[in-house]
């Protein structure tokens, strides 16, 4: 009984020295990380996100696309993000500082989303894709979002918003009938479903900071890989 | 060895034939009746619900359209509705059980005011229902072991602190001399998990930390949750049931000491090697590979300790279902966590982070590991709780055969799966086209789901014997405890 105390005094230093060291540290350290002002743009970075934008998030956040997508690239040498146009730099976290959430995910079923905004800009493609992945990307085993859509009847003009479905899957397979809209009847995004949108034309780190260019310096392995692929373009 | 009399006297009063001792633990036992029962029947009420969400989880991913207009159900929120009920429904449920049980037997105390330990557990239970409602309804956090939102997570904090006081209080009012490791495993834990817990609500969702601090705050989070709460649980059970069913001291006192204190001081830093590459400083990133790498030392001398106290009563398996159980769950204890520090080195995360290969890696710690280790103990617990005996001997090999082999064929499917998926992601030109890789992982989302069908079985034949022992009424003189089958020479202390 006499040396509960001790064991109670080193169960609380164990921990301690983590949460100093992890958590304390680090919000000391780049917890207060500010905008930077860029002079000849004069405008600052990361830029805000638009409304619409930050209610998409939220959309994000609610139906847990963090589970199959990243939102992080690593550097050149580490992984093959950015040979795969994830990005056009690897992410630093002044890249996450306006957002109220971080959503880095742990998770590639899907591709990496920091910069979807910038491969995939339009739309009407994002729009297809949440109402059914099989039309813009046949073979994906990621879920329908139909419920984001209403299915809606026409009264005298279309709507503008209204998506217009393909008749068949690239592979030629028509669509199955529960995902067509019924004859007179068109299918509208909801808010929801423009505001994922938004947020996902949003996602974009196109700005380089200056410790994008030397916060890993390009030790020997990351060299050697740079060399074989130059040498690789040559042929 | 001046320790070895008195650890041979802390496990001694139980296996005594003294009828005094005897008295007193019955009386022990009879005292965590109510609520050890209250927490055994929710965590498997839990466990069969959260069953259901991990079955349906894993169909979508192989099979998109299944269920797929049902928004509460979408992957996304079946999902985390399938981590958080398996987690702090069934994981957590059992581990307040089995705490309690071993603190009021090892403390030589009888549980006091069970009755309001019953309230808490009972806000607890409420409170996890809460969480699991708003993530179907669309209130998840969409942080990872952390989705319960806002309006149910204070409830979980109350009603943890009561049930972590009581435990404490047992504790002090104990009559055992000796602190038994079991005991230092399960008073580390229960002051750890409230720590996490609040640091992580408070940093992360009522006053988040400014960009990737958040990250930090996850992974130190969600992997100590499993290293400082779930492992202590598990560990001091494994600490308690295999000298117990074996009727022999743990191998070596030392031992146990140096893997409590290097597990207390190393784990803690490991949690950051989820984030490998990610935008937090380079510096924790190596501490936490460092940390992982130093982990090695606690899992070896625990593996050697219990191995070392198994030698020679392997036969024992034959008969005892806590037993099975148990070195089933600690052998998956040492090569898990093993496997994990192999993680943590910077070219093999290269590869595995962000592939089914984590997956499959979290399901072997919290499943082969804790959960076995758990369905041991109830195995022993319930039949002194109830004075009465399981009633199928079946039953019982049915879910050990269907979740072991359902686990094994899980972990090596998805394992395999993800070093194919991680290669490939990181070979652009063999794999340039990324719907390639979502095909090439398809048949190994297949192998999870009929692994995870066999362990719905074992799961289902538990719940079966569970109830079926709850409602039975206790037949006077059978009083042999059920095995797998009766050993001729063999006599199993009650």
């Amino acid at each position: 009984m006499n040396r509960a105390p001790l064991i109670f005094l080193g169960v609380f230093v164990a921990l301690a020295f983590s949460w100093t060291g992890i958590i304390l540290t680090n919000q000391v350290a780049y917890g207060n990380l500010t905008p930077y002002y860029d002079e000849t743009e004069e405008a600052v970075f990361p830029v805000a996100t638009p409304g619409l934008a930050a209610r998409g998030q939220l959309v994000y956040q609610d139906l847990g696309c963090v589970y199959c997508h990243t939102q992080q690239v690593r550097r050149p040498g580490y992984g093959s993000d950015i040979e795969r146009g994830w990005g056009e730099r690897q992410s630093v976290a002044r890249d996450y500082i306006r957002e109220k959430r971080v959503m880095l995910g742990t998770m590639r079923t899907g591709p990496d989303l920091r910069n979807i905004g910038a491969r995939q800009a339009d739309p009407t493609w994002h729009m297809l894709h949440l109402y059914d992945p099989q039309i813009t990307s046949r073979g994906s085993n990621m879920p329908p979002f139909r419920f984001l859509f209403e299915q809606r009847k026409i009264i005298g003009e279309a709507s503008p918003d209204a998506i217009t479905l393909p008749t068949s899957y690239v592979d030629g397979t028509p669509l199955p009938p529960h995902s067509l809209p019924a004859e007179g009847y068109e299918l509208v995004p909801t808010e929801r479903a423009k505001s994922l949108v938004a947020y996902l034309i949003n996602r974009k780190d196109t700005y380089a900071y200056p410790e994008t260019f030397n916060v890993f310096p390009e030790d020997d392995a990351g060299e050697a890989e740079a060399k074989t692929e130059s040498e690789g373009e040559g042929h | 060895m001046a320790s070895a009399p008195s650890l041979v006297q802390s496990l001694k009063p139980s296996t005594s034939t003294d009828s005094a001792t005897r008295a007193e633990l019955s009386e022990i036992d009879a005292s965590t009746k109510a609520p050890a029962l209250f927490f055994l029947i929710s965590s498997v009420l839990w466990l069969l619900v959260g069953t259901a969400f991990a079955l349906i989880a894993s169909f979508k991913m192989h099979s998109p359209e299944f269920l797929g207009d049902y928004e509460w159900l979408t992957f996304g929120r079946a999902r985390a509705a399938h981590l958080n009920t398996v987690i702090y429904g069934w994981s957590v449920n059992a581990a307040f059980a089995v705490a309690f049980w071993l603190m009021a037997r090892l403390s030589r105390s009888v549980l006091r005011h069970p009755t309001l330990l019953f309230v808490a557990g009972a806000f607890w239970n409420i409170g996890v229902s809460l969480g699991v409602i708003g993530i179907l309804r669309g209130d998840s956090t969409s942080i990872e072991w952390l989705e319960f939102p806002s309006y149910a997570t204070p409830l979980l904090f109350v009603a943890y602190a009561l049930i972590g006081a009581w435990a404490v209080i047992t504790f002090r009012f104990g009559k055992s001399k000796h602190i038994y490791v079991s005991q230092w495993y399960i008073l580390a834990a229960l002051f750890w998990f409230p720590w996490l817990y609040s640091v992580a609500q408070i940093m992360m969702i009522f006053d988040p930390a400014r960009g990737t601090v958040q990250a930090l705050v996850n992974w130190w989070f969600a992997h100590n949750v499993l290293g400082l709460w779930f492992t202590p649980i598990g560990l001091a059970a494994v600490y308690y049931f295999l000298p117990k069913v074996l009727g022999k001291p743990i191998h070596s006192y030392y031992l146990s000491v140096l893997g409590f204190w290097s597990l207390a001081f190393f784990y803690n830093w490991a949690g950051v090697h989820h984030l490998i590459g990610g935008p937090v400083p380079a510096w924790v990133q190596t501490a936490g590979i460092a940390a992982s790498f130093m982990m090695v030392v606690p899992v070896v001398v625990v593996a050697i300790n219990h191995h070392m106290t198994m030698v020679g009563s392997f036969g024992a398996l034959k008969y005892s279902p806590t037993l099975r159980f148990i070195v089933f769950g600690a052998v998956s204890y040492t090569l898990t966590s093993l496997q994990g520090s192999s993680m943590a080195i910077r070219s093999w995360a290269e590869v595995t982070h962000f592939t089914h290969y984590t997956v499959a890696h979290a399901h072997w710690g919290m499943y082969s590991f804790f959960t076995m280790v758990m369905f041991g103990s109830i195995y022993y617990i319930m039949p002194r709780l109830m004075h009465k005996e399981w009633p199928s001997a079946r039953m019982i090999s049915i879910h050990f055969w269907a979740t072991a082999i359902g686990i094994i064929i899980y972990v090596a499917g998805l394992s395999w799966g993800g070093i194919e998926q991680g290669f490939a992601l990181n070979n652009v030109e063999k794999y340039p086209v990324f719907l390639d890789i979502v095909e090439l992982t398809k048949k190994y989302l297949l192998s999870r789901s009929y692994a995870g069908i066999l362990i719905t079985v074992g799961h289902i034949a538990f719940a079966v014997n569970f109830t079926w022992m709850l409602i039975t009424p206790s037949r006077k003189g059978a009083t042999a405890p059920t095995l797998f089958r009766n050993p001729a020479s063999m006599e199993m202390t009650r």
